[in-house]
Parts: structure tokens; sequence; C-alpha cells
């Protein structure tokens, strides 16, 4: 039976008049989207298992703006963006850790200019820290010796330079970390970025996530690693679309180290 | 002065100003574009040009392409040394007028003569891998007659260069060796000695020789300024901009978008009535078209966008790695920079022709389609491919703001996505109050 998990939002914290030392942005998809929700609450294992007083923004959260500036809509991102700052500001938020590298993205680099200036963390960074300072402990558990592939969310990788934290991570399940051709700076999207999540794909003669599903099948992993809860979607649509439901499986890296730990 | 000097002078200065003219027009067309700051963190822009520009860093990712590519390229640079001498010798009507460096000039010359080989061999290879092998990227929609046609000039150019180079030693080798007049012993000669033997030229007369080496001396000179001067109407114009282009990086990360400070500013002041708004933006010159969110055309782009497109040699690295195209959809990253160009040269050519920019009724919509915008993931895998670092989504995202700021004509349902965020703050439609619910469960 696992714990029940244990968060408490910014107000709380606030009321109590203590300070978390990270604040989670949980992202739109991993609010609302069912499978994203379950990375959600595997993140908040992990930090619960390391002890980290963290907060989450709750029905204070709002989307980023991400998708309606990629868009074209920068009033929108303008409005989701002063919103959201004028939040962060008031609560003195410093640190923020997210599972969505388009928020990572987004309020990293684009709140700053804005008034909004934190230090954000994708959570692979964030659980790749804790490994290192010895607040959690992975072993391979089920996972030991199992091919492994990752794919690296675009918005993470090529945007933001990370490509190790994820595979550092990995490494430590003890799983064979298989690449495919095209990874790290030649990583092929997922087909979701740039608002492509909310609209359907051009004409031509395939998607954008059949291909980059079968290269990672390809690998001959029965595990596909996803650090962004758009690319888990892409991808897990992907393994259906090719055939592969039931063999081969898409999990986050936080799924991955949650389940490798029985948390 | 002799006859032959003045003529040269003639011809060398006529090049020199036709060239300069055409420079400055490319200048003029480039700074049509919105203003830009770029010349912050000089340190790190000087290491990113030594790197990708000068050494080639990004061109090796593909091997084959770009060890050739370096076989050129460090043909080009180094035999300009040799043109050095060769307008030296034209104006002043001496011969090998560096011969006086002895052993080093031996060195010179023999290390430009095997260069010229390599270069001339891989300009035969980059020919067959284009037109008898066809690779796909050289032969895709946007790579229409224009631009096959160029790229075969080009490659035919520089192997008529190099064979008149090799062929004018060979002469000159073999009149050094005649003990013929005017021509010093000078100089190394491992290829055009080859060549020399192979074409018979120790049977012939001193006079003929002379014919042969004075007809390649003038055919490789006046090729050169000729090829010098075909460069602004080329995609080859980037032998000259992939330094300062590279120098002009986006050094932020790569998925980080420009910012609209007006547009931040209005929504600043609109949330917070006591902010004042920002002052209407200055009138546009006379004449010049108004200032849009986002970009409709060439003049809304940044003046690095318009850069990039002259800049741009149609590798096709880009469209070859970019998912959209990858999975057979009309976005190519190549044609919009090639589009960007064709029209930014059109603007160009009304304001030559006019004297001042008089709306033509086109814009860049006039050959970049809404569905080509559309399909881009924003990855950024063509702006990592670029060897000279061309940054297409910037000008995709541009046009994408005009459509929708402008034009209210995001992809049709990209509204709906619009309008939950702007009721629900949530991209889905989801309302705040159920943003925990995922604790529930």
């Amino acid at each position: 039976m696992p714990q029940p998990l244990q968060v408490k939002t910014m107000a709380d914290y606030t009321a109590s008049g203590e300070t978390p030392e990270v604040l989670f942005w949980i992202g739109c998809m991993g609010s609302f989207d069912d499978r994203a929700r379950k990375i959600t609450k595997a993140f908040v294992r992990i930090l619960n298992k390391a002890n980290v007083k963290f907060a989450v923004l709750g029905q204070e959260e709002g989307c980023t703006g991400d998708p309606a500036r990629r868009a074209g809509n920068e009033f929108l991102f303008q409005m989701q963006a002063l919103q959201n700052i004028t939040i962060l500001n008031g609560y003195g938020v410093k640190r923020i850790v997210t599972a969505c590298p388009h928020c990572f993205n987004t309020v990293k680099n684009e709140y700053p200019v804005l008034g909004g200036q934190y230090e954000v963390m994708h959570h692979t960074q964030f659980i790749n820290a804790l490994i290192k300072e010895g607040r959690i402990k992975v072993e391979g558990g089920s996972f030991k010796g199992k091919r492994i592939t990752f794919h690296d969310p675009c918005y993470l990788g090529r945007g933001n330079g990370e490509y190790e934290a994820p595979r550092e991570v990995l490494l430590k399940l003890d799983a064979a970390l298989v690449e495919m051709k095209r990874s790290k700076e030649k990583g092929l999207c997922c087909g979701a970025g740039g608002a492509q999540m909310w609209k359907e794909a051009e004409k031509g003669d395939k998607e954008v996530n059949v291909e980059r599903t079968e290269e990672a099948v390809g690998t001959g992993a029965k595990i596909i690693a996803a650090g962004c809860p758009f690319c888990n979607t892409m991808l897990t649509d992907g393994v259906k679309a090719v055939g592969e439901e039931g063999k081969v499986v898409v999990k986050d890296i936080a799924e991955l180290i949650a389940e490798a730990g029985e948390l | 002065m002799s006859i032959s000097a003045i003529l040269f002078l003639l011809v060398f200065a006529a090049a020199v100003w036709w060239f300069t003219r055409n420079v400055r027009k490319v200048r003029r067309n480039i700074l049509l574009g919105r203003d830009l700051q770029r010349t912050d963190r000089p340190a790190e822009r000087w290491a990113l040009m030594t790197k990708v520009a000068l050494g080639q860093s990004k061109m090796v990712v593909r091997p084959v392409a770009g060890l050739l590519h370096i076989v050129v390229y460090a043909g080009f640079i180094i035999i300009n040394i040799e043109v050095l001498e060769i307008i030296i010798d034209g104006i002043f009507g001496t011969h090998r007028a560096f011969s006086f460096l002895g052993g080093l000039y031996s060195l010179l010359i023999g290390s430009f003569e095997i260069l010229a080989l390599l270069t001339w061999l891989a300009c035969a290879i980059f020919l067959i891998r284009r037109f008898v092998l066809r690779i796909k990227r050289f032969w895709s929609r946007e790579m229409t007659a224009w631009p096959r046609t160029d790229a075969g000039v080009i490659l035919s150019i520089e192997i008529l260069l190099m064979t008149a180079f090799l062929l004018m030693n060979a002469a000159d080798h073999t009149l050094q060796s005649m003990g013929a007049e005017h021509y010093v012993q000078a100089g190394a000669f491992p290829v055009s000695a080859v060549l020399a033997g192979f074409f018979g030229f120790g049977t012939m007369d001193a006079s003929t020789l002379i014919g042969i080496e004075r007809f390649c001396w003038w055919f490789h000179i006046i090729g050169i300024l000729g090829f010098l001067n075909y460069l602004p109407y080329s995609k080859h114009f980037h032998i000259l901009l992939a330094f300062p282009n590279v120098w002009y990086s986006k050094l932020q990360p790569k998925t980080q978008m420009s910012d609209m400070p007006r547009v931040a500013a209005e929504v600043k002041s609109m949330v917070d009535p006591s902010i004042p708004p920002p002052p209407p933006p200055a009138e546009p010159e006379p004449g010049m078209p108004p200032e849009h969110f986002g970009a409709k055309d060439v003049f809304d782009l940044t003046w690095k966008s318009l850069m990039d497109a002259y800049t741009c040699t149609e590798c096709g690295r880009c469209t070859s790695v970019c998912p959209a195209n990858l999975t057979g959809k009309l976005l190519s990253p190549r044609k919009i920079v090639m589009d960007t160009r064709d029209r930014l040269e059109e603007v160009g050519r009304v304001i030559d022709k006019k004297g001042k920019w008089e709306d033509d009724g086109k814009d860049l919509f006039s050959r970049i389609s809404e569905e080509e915008l559309w399909a881009c993931t924003t990855c950024n895998a063509c702006t990592q491919a670029c060897p000279v670092n061309i940054d297409p989504v910037e000008i995709i995202l541009d046009m994408r703001r005009f459509l929708v700021m402008e034009q209210s004509k995001p992809s049709p349902s990209l509204n709906a996505m619009f309008t939950t965020i702007e009721n629900n703050g949530a991209a889905w439609a989801f309302g705040p109050d159920k943003r925990m619910e995922w604790m529930k469960e």
C-alpha cells in the first residue's frame, strides 16, 4: 500500500509562516491529463521520499502561456506571464522545479525579462541532484539490465542544452541505456511542440510520432523513457499505432525512479 | 606602363566597383529589417565565429560533405595568397613577384598546386553527388531551376579556375626549364609538372607556351574577378556572410522566443491602469510600410533574419532533419529562408527602380503559405543543423504572430486553446478548481 501523498500549497506554507525549499510547477498537462497525472504523482512520491519541503500553487497556477505564444498569440502569453509572475513574486518564490520542459523553458527563459527571475530546474535535473546529494537512493529493482532508450525532449535538449541529467538518472537504474540514432543534438521531435498538441497535423505521408516511435522501438528497448508529458502522450499513441501496445511501454523518468524504489 | 597592365587595371577596377555597388545594395536590403541588438557578449561571439565559421565545426557533423567542403574552403582561402601575387604582377608587369622568397616560395606554390588539385577533385565529387547520385536534399521542391543551375555554375567555375591555374603553372614551368626570357626560375610544381608531361608541353615552342600561359593567367584572374561579382547574385555569397552571420548568432537558449516589449507594456497597462500605456509607435519613414505585430513582409523581420536569408547556401541540412518535412508535410525550413531572400531581392529591385519603396501588393505570404507555417513544431532541429547558424524558426514564428495578432487567422483548432486559456487559465478546458484533482485518484 503506497503512502498517501503529502502535498502542501504555497498558501498553506504562508499561513504557517514556513518557506518551502522549492516550488513544484505542475503544469496544465500534469494537472489535467490522465496519463501525465501519473507522472505528477510519481514525482511527488520521490519528493516525499527525499523529504523535500516543496509547495505547489494549486488553484493559483495558470498556463505559462507557452502554447499561446508559439501559436502567435503574444497578448495571451503576456497575460498569462503577468499573472503567474505576480503570484510567484507575491510568494517570494526563488526555486522552481517542473516535470514539463515547455513550462521549464518558458519560466526559465522567457519570464526573466518580464520581471520573473527564478532558479528553474527540470525534474530530471532535480532528481539527479537528490541522488547526488544522497537524499534518495536508487537501485535498479525491476529495471536492472533492461534495455531502455531515452527520447530527448526538444525543449530540454536542443532548447536548453540538457542532455545528461536524464541519462545520469537512468544509469542509476542499472539498466542498459541504448541510444537511438537520432539522439541528443540530433534528437527527433515527437511532433507536439510549437502548439501542435492542440491541432491536427498538416497533410503529409506520416505522423511525426509514428516516425519517432518506430525508431525507438527499433532499438529493441521495451521501455521508452521520456522527460516531457507531451512526448509521453505522443510516444504512447505511437506505440499503439505501430502495434506494440502491451509489449513496449513509455515511462517518464520520474515514474521509473518511483517504481524502482517501489514508492 | 604596358598596355596589358592598363587593361588589367581597368578590368580590376571595374570588378571592384561593380562588386562594391552590389554589396552596398545587399547591405541596404538587410537594413530594411527591424532593429535588433546583437552585439552583447562579444568575446563569446568571436569564439563562436572562430569555431563555427572559421573552424567549420558544424560542417563535419556530416563527415563526407564536411571534409570535402574543408578542402574547397582551404583551397579557396590559401589560393587567394596566389591571387595577391597575380594582382601585383598584373599591375607592375612583373612575373612571380613573390619569387624572392626562394625556398618558402617553392613551398607555397607547391602546396597551392596540391590544394588546387584537391579542390578540383572535391568539386568534381560535389557535382557527381548533386547531379549523378542526385542526393535527395538537392532535389526537393524548392530546388527549382535557378537554385540547381546556381550550384552547377559555382562548381563548374571552381573547376575551370583550378584548371586554368594548373595549366598556367604547367606552361610556366616548361618555359622556366627552357630558359625562356622573363620566366624566372621559381616555385615548385608537383602537380603541373605532371600535367605538362601529359599534354606534351615539352614538345611545344616557346611562343605557343607563352600563349597558353598568358591565356590561362588572364582566364584565371578574370575568372576570379567574375566569380567575385557572381557572389551577390548567388547562394555562394555565404563565403563572405557566413562570418558575420555566425558572429550575430542568437546566443539565448534555442527555444527562447523573441520579446515583444510593446505588447508586454500594453498588457501591463491593461491589467494595472495605474501604469500608463506605451507611447504609440513612431511614424514610419515616408513611404515605408507601418509597423506590424509579427511579420507580414521583410520589413517586419529582424535584420538578422534578412542576413540569414542572404547567408543561406541552400545545402538543405535543415530540411533533411525537419520532422514536418521528413513526414511529407509541405514545410521546408530551407524554402522559408530562400523565399525570404527572393522576396527581399524583389523589394530591393522596386527600390532600385523607383528610388524608394512603393507597395507592390506582394509580401512574404505571396511565397510562404499558412500550411507551411503551421506545420512547424519549433523543435529547432533546423537551427541545430545549420552550419552557419541560420534561424528559420524565427521567421516562421514572426509570421505566425502576424497571422494571429493582425488577421485573427490561427490554424483552426488553436482558437479553442486560446479560449480555454483565457477562460480557465489552462490549456485544456478545466477550471482552476480542478487543478488539484490528480491528488484524489
